[in-house]
């Protein structure tokens, strides 16, 4: 289901934020827990980001979002975190697999548009991003048509046992 | 109009031409899942109830574990989950310790020209093999495990031509550093990369492998090279001389982009912290004292990269004050080194070798740096973080850096200690 908007502040990260960021190898033995390894998210980065987010918070990445290694457990606590959205220029292949793979929502867009605190209004049924404090803003975006089918159900899998096929 | 490499690999699997831009669904010829992607896969193939259904073809999937020996309890526990559904399921079976998953596979199993889709990004690596690989998570991996098929979108080339002959001190990581200065770390998101030229040719497979594993380390997809007597003799290394085919590309393919290497004109480099993208030559580094040394990865840790590092250490001493780490990449790199002598070189000058795993590539155990050291490693990434530590800082070169590096205790361009 994806829902028809989302309202959150805006967090901002750089460039080439890697799964090694947003879930650090060393914690690895908390895998098997990602409701633990969730309160590290992204603690490399940005060390309070994990402790102060708010349900439904975007985070807003300059290119390269998600890039390197291939583990599924970075766009898992991401969204166990609350995370509305995630927002940035480009993302890593495999990680945006991974997050759609979960129902996690990645936007594509110009992010220097948007700055560090902003609440942003996402219209995810007309696709475009608005900002509660500047009304004069509006940011269309595109969703991909496989990113809105498997989200819709809520990730890969359920596709599938819906609809009985990898075809998307 | 020609094809891609990659248009080749797919239209072939399909019976049909394919081109770059059409989302196809295509069968998997060999599957693997490590200790990282392996145990979510499981855990999610118990809770949806597929636990109890056979893989698509359990002589085609592998399940191998890469931290070993084991360093927690924990990952203990998550070896066992993968190695008794592996058993349950007949699944071929690699424990930690004996290497990475990626020797694991082309070492024993990968067919040229085949489709290969491993739970670990670096599955770029069998593209040297003239293979499809790409990696994926472990969502995508129930899929691929239970149907032996995955979706994919087919990729835009972008055609690299490497020619001319590599100087003294200077070898296929170099290549790849370079390259990645050049397009940076996602100008080539979803994209292929075919790495054509004389150079590429000259290669031996140890030394392609380092290539095409960085594929995903600039944002490919997959990594994909021509097959040919170096490719044979690798397998026939391996006992597999019937794994082996031609795979050629052409002339008039379309490639969204063409980047020429010059590799006459190539120095050692080195790739500093925190980025891969930011590529210096290692001579310019001189003044950058390190604490520890890491030979070793998917990248580099091969039976090439061991000898070069034993011809540069051989009778000297590692500096004071440096600790080396060594680590094979399989029990078979380990094997070899050992009988003719490469790992009794790298012990005498002073190097710990590890048992072959992924060592602290990833940060898991096995050589975490302190706070505020310098790392200089022959492996793939250098994240702020990477190696366990987000206080430390990683450097990466080839393993003739590495091993100079390891003598002088600063940053050292080979060249300056060889022969
Ligand atoms: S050596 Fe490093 S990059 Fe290669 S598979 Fe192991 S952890 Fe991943």
């Amino acid at each position: 289901m994806i829902r028809d908007h989302i309202t959150g502040k805006a967090w901002k990260f750089g460039s080439n934020v890697s799964t090694d960021s947003i879930a650090p190898g060393r914690l690895i033995s908390l895998r098997a827990n990602p409701k633990e390894y969730a309160k590290h998210v992204l603690e490399d980065a940005r060390p309070e980001f994990a402790k102060e987010v708010q349900i439904d918070d975007f985070i807003v990445a300059d290119r390269n979002f998600g890039c390197g290694s291939s583990r599924e457990i970075a766009p898992i606590i991401i969204k166990l975190a609350g995370v509305g959205a995630v927002l940035s220029k480009s993302f890593g292949r495999i990680f945006y697999r991974n997050a759609i793979n979960n129902g996690m929502l990645l936007i594509e867009c110009d992010t220097d548009q948007i700055a560090e605190g902003d609440t942003l209004f996402i219209d995810l049924k007309k696709c475009v991003i608005q900002k509660k404090n500047d009304p004069a803003f509006s940011m269309p975006f595109t969703l991909s048509e496989k990113e809105i089918k498997i989200v819709s159900e809520g990730g890969l899998l359920n596709y599938i046992e819906k609809y009985k096929s990898l075809d998307i | 109009m020609g094809q891609t490499l990659v248009e080749k690999i797919l239209s072939e699997k399909m019976q049909r031409q394919v081109k770059a831009g059409e989302t196809i669904v295509v069968d998997v010829d060999f599957a693997a899942l490590h200790d990282g992607s392996g145990p979510l896969l499981v855990r999610l193939m118990k809770e949806r109830g597929y636990d109890g259904d056979p893989v698509f073809d359990a002589s085609r999937v592998l399940f191998a574990n890469e931290f070993g020996p084991v360093p927690t309890r924990e990952i203990a526990n998550e070896h066992a989950l993968c190695r008794s559904y592996a058993a349950e399921k007949g699944c071929h079976w690699q424990e930690g310790g004996t290497g990475h998953v990626h020797a694991h596979v082309y070492e024993t199993h990968l067919k040229c020209g085949s489709v290969c889709i491993v739970g670990d990004s670096h599955t770029t690596i069998h593209g040297a093999f003239g293979c499809f690989a790409t990696g994926c998570g472990s969502t995508d991996m129930v899929a691929v495990t239970r149907f032996g098929k995955t979706w994919v979108k087919v990729p835009e080339t972008f055609r690299i031509n490497v020619t001319g002959k590599l100087q003294e001190g200077v070898y296929s990581k170099d290549i790849m550093l370079k390259l990645a200065s050049i397009i940076k770390s996602d100008q080539a998101i979803y994209k292929s990369l075919e790495f054509r030229g004389d150079t590429i040719s000259s290669l031996s497979m140890d030394g392609r492998l380092t290539i095409t594993s960085m594929g995903v380390d600039v944002g490919a997809k997959c990594a994909i090279m021509e097959t040919d007597n170096h490719t044979l003799q690798f397998l026939q290394q391996m006992g597999r001389p019937h794994d082996y085919r031609e795979i050629r590309g052409d002339e008039d393919a379309h490639y969204e982009r063409v980047i020429d290497i010059d590799a006459t004109k190539l120095e050692a480099l080195v790739s500093m912290p925190h980025y891969m993208e930011n590529v210096e030559l290692a001579k310019n580094c001189s003044q950058q004292k390190v604490n520890m040394v890491f030979i070793g990865s998917c990248t580099n840790g091969r039976v090439e990269d061991m000898h070069i590092a034993a011809e540069i250490l051989k009778g000297k001493k590692v500096a004071p004050g440096v600790r080396l780490l060594v680590i094979p990449n399989s029990t078979y790199v380990y094997k070899e080194c050992m009988r003719d002598g490469t790992l009794l070189a790298l012990a005498e000058a002073g190097a710990i070798i590890e048992a072959p795993n992924c060592g602290p590539c990833m940060g898991v155990h096995q050589g975490i740096p302190g706070d505020g050291e310098v790392v200089l490693a022959t492996q793939n990434r250098n994240f702020k973080g990477r190696m366990g530590n987000p206080s430390a800082s990683i450097y990466l070169s080839s393993p003739a850096t590495a091993a100079a590096t390891a003598l002088t205790g600063y940053i050292t361009d080979p060249c300056e200690v060889m022969g």
